[in-house]
C-alpha cells in the first residue's frame, strides 16, 4: 500500500513561502512525476513527503494515516538521491543491507533480499566493492537496490538520473520504469527533464513557484495544457506560441501549435526563411525566421527534408491541433 | 595558474624552511644534548655543542630520585581521559552545529572559542576552591575534567570543520533508511569522519599532555603528571641543568615519538577545510 495525500500543505523558509497551500493525492501504485523548472519547489515538496523537511502547516497522509510529524525513518518510504548518497565506508552489500539492519531484519532474510536485489540490478559481481570503485550507473543501481530491499510503501526519486551521461540516462530510465512495472509500488519522481516526465509517468504534476499548474497523464498534458506555462513546458521541441493577428483569427490572445503539427506545404498561410535546420535523420527540426508570427517558428518535419539555411518555406498548421489561450494565459476550451 | 619557480628561488625557499625548522627545533635539541652532559659542562661558557664527554649519569640519577613510571602513567590517564571524554561530548555537539545549524550556531562557535582567550589564571581561584570543596585536589579525575573543558572548544571546532565536509545527503539517506540519531552518528557519521576524529584525538592528546598550568597548580603527589615531574627538578637550592634536561627529555620523549609517527595525520588535521 502506498497512497500519499497532501492536504493544504505549506512550507515557509523564514519569510519566504516556498510551497503555498497545496493539495495532491498520489494513488497507490502510481508513478507520479513532479516536473518544473529549477526552483519551482519540486524537490522541496519531495523532501516534505520524505520528512527531511518539516511542513509549516497542513497534513501529509500515508495510507490514510497522518504522517505530518512522523520522522523520516518511520514513514516507510525509500529515497534515491541525485548524488546517490551511498555510504562510502561500506561495501555495496553493506550499503544495501543498511536499511534492513536498521529495521532488524533477520540475517538470512537480509541475505536473501540482497541476493535478489543484486540479481535484478546486475550487481552480483560488485557486492564486495566500495561505492568509490563503481561507475555512476552502478552507484545509481546500488542506491536503487538499497531502496528496494526495504520494501517501502513508496519510492521517492530526487532527480536520480541527472548525474549520468545521456546514453546511461536512457537505459536507467527504462530500468526504473520496468522496476515500477514489476513492483507496482508507488513512485514519486522529481525531474526538471520533461522527456523523463513524459516517458515514465502515469501522472505528471507540473509545478511552478510551489504552485501546481496542472496534474494529468502525460498525454492529457500534451493534448490539453491548462495554461501557457504547461503548454511551453511539456513537449519537445517546445510548442510555438503565437500572438497577434494570427491568434485573433482564432478568437484567442495566444495560440499554440506544436512543431509536429505544422506541415511544410507548397502554399500555406505562413511564410518564412529557414534559419537553422537540424537533421536528426528520423526528423528534421526547422527553425523558421521572418514569419511575422514569432521570432522563430519551430517545425518538426518527418524524415529527411532537403531544406537548408536560407530557403523560403511555406507552412500550414493543422487546424485540429491549434491550442487557444485567453489574455490571462488560460486555455480556451 | 602555478607560478614559475626558478631553481635559485627554490634553493632559497628550502634554506629558509630549514632555518625556521631548526630554529623551532633547537630548544628541544639543546635540551636533549644537555641531558647527556655533566652539570659542569651544562653551564660551561662558551657552551659546548658536541665535544663533551657523553654520559647517562643524569638519567640514572633522575630515575633513582623519582618514580618516572608513576608520572608517566598519570600523564597517560589525564591526557587520554580528557581527550576521550572531550570527543564523546564534542561529536554530538559538532554534529548538531554542522548539520542542523540554527541562527545562533556561528555565535556559539565564536563564543566557545572566546573562552580560550580567557587567561587561565583568572579562574584559578574558583576552580581551586571547587576542587577543595569536592575533595578533588590532587586527583586525576579533576584534571581529566578540567583539561577536557579547556580543550573542548578546539575539539568541537575541529570536528565541526570535518563534519562540514561530509555531504548532508548521506546523513539524510541514513535517516530515510531508518536510522535514528544514535545509529546515524554511530554507523554513518563517525566512520566517515574517522580521519578527522583521529587527528582531533591526537592533537588534543598532545595539548593535554603538555598542559602545565593546571597540572602544576592542582596536583601534589598523587595525580602529578610528567609536567610536574619536570618542574620538580627546578628546585629552590639551584638549577641542575643537566638533570632538569634529562627529566625534560624523559617527559617529552613519548609525545615526541607519537608526534613523529603521526605527523602526516596531524598536518592534514590542522589544514583540513582550509584547502579543498
Amino acid at each position: 500500500m502506498g497512497q500519499i495525500t497532501l492536504e493544504k500543505v505549506t512550507k515557509r523558509f523564514g519569510d519566504v513561502e516556498v510551497i503555498p497551500p497545496l493539495d495532491l493525492t498520489i494513488e497507490d501504485g502510481e508513478f507520479c512525476v513532479f516536473v518544473g523548472p529549477s526552483g519551482c519547489g519540486k524537490s522541496t515538496l519531495l523532501r516534505l513527503i520524505a520528512g527531511l523537511e518539516d511542513i509549516t502547516s497542513g497534513v501529509i497522509g500515508i495510507d490514510g494515516n497522518d504522517a505530518s510529524r512522523t520522522p523520516p525513518a518511520k514513514r516507510g518510504l525509500a529515497m534515491v538521491f541525485q548524488s546517490y548518497a551511498l555510504y562510502p565506508h561500506m561495501s555495496v552489500r553493506k550499503n544495501i543491507a543498511f536499511p534492513m539492519k536498521m529495521a532488524g531484519v533477520p540475517q538470512d532474510e537480509q541475505a536473501r533480499r540482497i541476493d535478489s536485489a543484486a540479481k535484478a540490478l546486475n550487481l552480483t559481481d560488485y557486492l564486495d566493492r566500495r561505492p568509490g570503485q563503481l561507475s555512476g550507473g552502478q552507484r545509481q543501481r546500488v542506491a536503487i537496490g538499497r531502496a528496494i530491499v526495504r520494501e517501502p510503501a513508496a519510492f521517492l526519486f530526487d532527480e536520480p538520473l541527472s548525474n549520468l551521461d545521456a546514453a546511461l540516462r536512457v537505459g536507467m530510465r527504462l530500468e526504473i520504469s520496468e522496476l515500477h512495472e514489476r513492483l507496482k509500488t508507488t513512485m514519486i519522481y522529481v525531474t526538471h527533464d520533461q522527456v523523463e516526465a513524459m516517458t515514465m509517468a502515469d501522472k505528471i504534476v507540473v509545478l511552478r513557484a510551489g504552485h501546481i499548474e496542472q496534474v494529468g497523464t502525460p498525454l492529457e498534458l500534451y493534448r490539453a495544457p491548462r495554461n501557457l506555462f504547461v503548454a511551453g513546458f511539456i513537449g519537445s521541441p517546445k510548442m510555438n506560441l503565437i500572438e497577434g493577428d494570427a491568434a485573433r483569427q482564432h478568437d484567442a490572445a495566444t495560440i499554440g501549435v506544436r512543431p509536429e503539427h505544422i506541415d511544410v506545404v507548397d502554399d500555406g498561410p505562413w511564410q518564412g526563411k529557414v534559419g537553422v535546420a537540424e537533421h536528426l535523420g528520423s526528423d528534421t527540426f526547422l527553425h523558421v525566421h521572418g514569419t511575422g508570427l514569432a521570432d522563430i517558428v519551430t517545425v518538426r518535419a518527418t524524415g529527411e527534408v532537403g531544406l537548408r539555411h536560407g530557403d523560403t518555406v511555406s507552412l500550414a498548421p493543422r487546424a485540429e491541433h491549434i491550442h487557444r489561450f485567453d489574455a490571462s494565459g488560460l486555455r480556451i476550451a | 595558474m602555478a607560478r614559475a619557480v626558478t631553481p635559485r628561488r627554490k634553493a632559497l625557499n628550502t634554506a629558509i624552511s630549514w632555518a625556521v625548522g631548526l630554529l623551532i627545533f633547537f630548544p628541544i635539541l639543546w635540551t636533549i644534548l644537555t641531558s647527556f652532559k655533566t652539570e659542569a659542562e651544562a653551564i660551561a661558557d662558551p657552551p659546548l655543542f658536541l665535544n663533551f664527554s657523553w654520559t647517562l649519569e643524569n638519567y640514572a640519577v633522575v630515575q633513582e630520585r623519582s618514580d618516572y613510571m608513576r608520572f608517566l602513567w598519570n600523564s597517560v590517564i589525564i591526557a587520554g581521559g580528557s581527550t576521550v571524554l572531550g570527543v564523546m561530548i564534542a561529536v554530538p555537539a559538532a554534529w548538531s552545529m554542522a548539520f542542523v545549524p540554527s541562527r545562533r550556531t556561528k555565535d556559539i562557535l565564536l563564543w566557545m572559542l572566546s573562552t580560550k582567550m580567557l587567561p587561565a589564571v583568572g579562574v584559578l581561584y574558583p576552580i581551586y576552591l571547587i576542587c577543595i570543596e569536592f575533595g578533588l585536589l590532587d586527583s586525576r579525575a579533576a584534571l581529566v575534567v578540567i583539561l577536557m573543558l579547556i580543550n573542548l572548544p578546539i575539539i568541537v571546532w575541529m570536528l565541526y570543520t570535518y563534519f562540514r565536509e561530509i555531504p548532508g545527503e548521506i546523513l539524510e539517506a541514513s535517516r530515510m533508511d531508518g536510522a535514528g540519531l544514535k545509529e546515524e552518528i554511530l554507523y554513518v557519521l563517525t566512520p566517515m569522519a574517522i580521519p578527522g576524529i583521529a587527528s582531533t584525538l591526537l592533537l588534543n592528546f598532545i595539548l593535554a599532555w603538555n598542559e602545565a598550568f593546571w597540572t602544576l597548580n592542582l596536583t601534589a603527589a598523587n595525580a602529578a603528571p610528567l609536567t610536574a615531574f619536570i618542574a620538580s627538578y627546578s628546585s629552590p637550592e639551584g638549577l641542575f641543568y643537566a638533570k632538569l634536561s634529562a627529566a625534560s627529555t624523559m617527559a617529552i620523549a613519548p609525545i615526541l615519538i607519537l608526534g613523529w609517527f603521526s605527523q602526516k595525520q596531524l598536518v592534514r588535521g590542522l589544514t583540513f577545510g582550509a584547502v579543498k
